[in-house]
């Protein structure tokens, strides 16, 4: 492959709420099996890209036990492999990463020592499919100096949260706008890109020199007029998970059969962990509809428009409904949850009601699970 | 220097012909079970739970499924620097080269492996029961009791007894006397065909009886070893244990798994089974699916009704169909308005719309009678089964078939309709 990938997996959100006490947005659940890096991570391996640095730094407890492995992508080979880049303490930098610049600025050894020409930089918090070849090819048709992925939306008030580009005719971004109140285009920049190694590392040098950490604002908006920045649009699905709505938002449109098979069931597959769970189990009683089930999982009450996750416990005479439930959740019987993401590990009691009035509500329970 | 203190041999070369035409295109471990495991999921996990680290897997009919799948032993955590599971086919030798002729033949064509390991137990196991064992639990007991041979042996239903090898003991379960097969048998203690051997009592037997034709454990090498004074122990099992060798029995072990607490419980932390899996998404249950009193595996999608049935990974159940007390095994396609009743449908199977299965009078089969029973309809691999066809009780099907292989669109019970495919 001619291009090393690097995956920026270190951020948080206030926008996630109090999803983002328990993990990294990158090791958020996603549609039952997997979880958000997983897409990078299989376009990565996918592309036939075999070396990948994820840089980490938020709260990486469960995206390191994620990654323990590289064996579920395919990254344990004698060439490449899976880095994993934490911020480290060094004899002449004592800082986090400061942004996402200053993050490949510490690992920069990692670009330094590599001999692909290009460099594949992707968020881990996006859910898509993408052959980063196809990126490439126009990124060298172009002549571009930096490539980036955008993805048009429907709803302009999404604006807000991402940076809004501007295409002229030839492809090339003339207008870069971090997260306006109003966008003067719909596309957004997905936070993908290509680059020359080599102009990376320059690049990312100067920002340093500069004291300038921000990948974005400090190279993508500053060098917009002085280098060739081109827009790659992609036209198949493509989600951001980074807040709270849209998470949820994004589990739901797995309901969708047009997702569901462009995900599950075309190459290329996206890989997870494997968990070793034993198949879903219904008992009498159980009644689901279009609703997405994980392995492991064990249900004796009702299940409607909702996602439940691995190791799901559902008692008898339960009612969910447009919900999404995390892995390995136990829900005593005769409980109601309605409109609701209901965290991780976390214990419902029998009996017990929840209901999202408008947005959906984050239930977080650590009720003792074993109360006879 | 390399040196394992227990390594497994798993027997897995068999075709299992009693299963029918599931076993016509694998062999008898690689069939599936349970919705997304195979038969030799049970004996590796067990090893691995166990400790051991060290299995040869010994094929030889039908191993394509069977190497795919054990590959270089990822799922179970057997792939090792040293060590690991090596599948271990006959080989040609500079003479006397022969195809495996018998459990323990296999053995004795494969001493170089074991050697190798400088073990100084080797746990003898085949690859076609359901259980969950310690195997270290009973190395133990037979080092404690200084055995040469330890058996394990579960107690049967006095009148089954005449169908297993029978162990008869004094009371520290030394065995006294073996009955293959007795008419009246003396105890109800049945060999489950899993022995630890001392290497050197075993490697030496299996050289001195190794011109014996069709060289078997229960036949030659347990006798032999009896008759010179090695010390023989049973070591009583009691929990589950399932010989899944006939498809009655294959069909009974599944339905147990979706019990509300079955007796073979998998959904236990501590003794987790292995398998590889291909399929990764979860399942999807549209608007007017039904899955009631079934386990279904990863990547499939319902969208008709199942009661009572095990349902593999990556399957596609259509609208207006109904599925009762079957098990559908992996990437297998059903259409809309199918009625499908104590049917075992096997891999890679494409049945068309409005099929009904399991349907008309009970009666026996014409050419299998003692395979095809109970009234199960059986479906074998790639078979592609056209629209609108019905098919008996007590049936099997299996071949790419057209509307023209029926006779007014249906298959009376007792039926055999199996279409030679291209035979490589």
């Amino acid at each position: 492959m001619r291009a090393i990938g690097i995956i920026l997996a270190g951020g948080n959100t206030y926008r996630m709420k109090e999803l983002s006490q328990k993990r990294a947005i990158a090791a958020m659940p996603v549609a039952g099996n997997y979880r958000a890096i997983d897409f990078a991570l299989s376009n990565m391996a996918n592309s036939r890209i075999t070396k990948v640095g994820v840089i980490t730094q938020y709260n990486a407890g469960s995206l390191h036990e994620h990654l323990s492995s590289s064996k579920w992508w395919d990254f344990g080979r004698k060439q490449g492999g899976l880095h994993i880049f934490t911020p480290t303490v060094t004899s002449d930098n004592s800082f986090w990463y400061r942004g996402t610049a200053d993050s490949i600025y510490q690992n920069l050894a990692f670009l330094k020592e590599s001999h692909e020409p290009y460099v594949v930089i992707a968020s881990a918090d996006g859910i898509y499919k993408m052959d980063y070849n196809e990126l490439l090819e126009f990124h060298m048709e172009k002549g571009a100096d930096i490539s980036l992925v955008c993805s048009e939306i429907h709803d302009p008030k999404d604006c807000e949260r991402f940076g809004m580009v501007k295409l002229n005719d030839e492809m090339q971004v003339v207008d870069f706008e971090e997260k306006p109140i109003a966008a003067k285009s719909n596309l957004v920049s997905c936070g993908i890109y290509v680059i020359r190694r080599r102009l990376l590392i320059e690049l990312i040098e100067k920002c340093a020199e500069e004291e300038r950490f921000d990948f974005v604002r400090d190279i993508l908006i500053r060098y917009m007029n002085v280098k060739k920045i081109c827009g790659y649009k992609i036209k198949t699905y493509w989600s951001n998970i980074a807040s709270v709505d849209d998470y949820y938002r994004t589990n739901m449109d797995f309901l969708r059969n047009d997702v569901r098979d462009y995900f599950f069931r075309e190459y290329p597959d996206i890989y997870t962990k494997v968990d070793d769970l034993p198949p879903a189990k219904y008992n009498v009683g159980s009644n689901v509809r279009n609703s997405l089930v994980a392995s492991g999982t064990i249900i004796n009450g009702t299940v409607e428009g909702s996602v439940l996750f691995k190791k799901v416990f559902v008692g008898s005479n339960c009612t969910i409904r447009n919900s999404i439930i995390l892995n390995d959740v136990y829900i005593g019987d005769n409980a109601y949850i309605e409109n609701c993401i209901v965290e991780s590990g976390g214990t419902i009691l029998a009996n017990s009601y929840y209901k999202g009035e408008g947005a959906p509500k984050v239930v977080i329970e650590k009720s003792d699970r074993y109360v006879f | 220097m390399i040196k394992k203190e227990m390594i497994a041999m798993l027997l897995a070369g068999g075709q299992g012909s009693r299963l029918g035409v599931l076993t016509s295109k694998v062999a008898k471990p690689a069939v599936s079970f349970g919705g997304k495991y195979r038969i030799i999921d049970f004996p590796l996990s067990n090893c691995i739970n166990s400790g051991v680290d060290t299995v040869g897997v010994l094929t030889q009919y039908r191993p394509l499924r069977l190497n795919t799948h054990i590959g270089i032993g990822i799922p179970w955590d057997l792939d090792r620097n040293i060590g690991g599971v090596t599948v271990l086919p006959p080989y040609e030798k500079s003479s006397n080269s022969e195809w495996y002729t018998g459990t323990a033949n296999a053995i004795y064509q494969n001493i170089e492996y074991m050697e190798t390991f400088n073990p100084d137990y080797v746990l003898i196991l085949s690859g076609d029961h359901i259980y969950k064992m310690d195997y270290e639990v009973m190395l133990d007991y037979h080092k404690s009791n200084n055995a040469d041979v330890t058996i394990a042996a579960m107690p049967v239903p006095i009148e089954e007894a005449k169908r297993f090898g029978i162990l008869i003991t004094d009371e520290n379960r030394q065995v006294t006397a073996f009955e293959e097969k007795p008419e009246n048998p003396r105890s109800n203690l049945a060999s489950m065909g899993i022995y630890i051997f001392n290497w050197k009592s075993l490697r030496r037997s299996l050289i001195e009886m190794a011109e014996q034709s069709n060289l078997d454990f229960g036949k030659h090498i347990i006798p032999y070893l009896f008759d010179k004074g090695a010390k023989c122990y049973a070591y009583e099992f009691n929990s589950y244990w399932k010989d899944v060798g006939t498809l009655n029995s294959y069909w009974e072990a599944n339905m147990e798994l979706i019990d509300i607490v079955p007796d073979f419980n998998l959904y236990e932390e501590y003794w987790k089974i292995y398998t590889h899996s291909e399929t990764l998404p979860p399942q999807y249950i549209s608007e007017d699916g039904v899955v009631e009193r079934s386990i279904v595996g990863e990547g499939s999608y319902i969208y008709g009704k199942v009661y009572n049935s095990v349902i593999g990974c990556n399957i596609t159940i259509g609208k207006d169909t109904i599925i009762k007390d079957s098990i559908i095994m992996n990437n297998t396609g059903i259409g809309d308005g199918c009625d499908i009743t104590k049917a075992i449908i096997a891999e890679d199977v494409v049945i068309g719309n409005n099929v009904i299965l399991g349907t008309g009078d009970e009666v026996p089969n014409e050419t299998e009678p003692s395979i095809y029973t109970n009234g199960l309809v059986t479906i074998g691999e790639d078979t592609i089964v056209p629209d609108g066809v019905s098919i008996g009780k007590n049936s099997v099907v299996s071949g790419n078939l057209t509307g023209k292989d029926f006779e007014n669109n249906a298959l009376g019970s007792g039926k055999t309709l199996i279409k030679a495919g291209d035979e490589l």
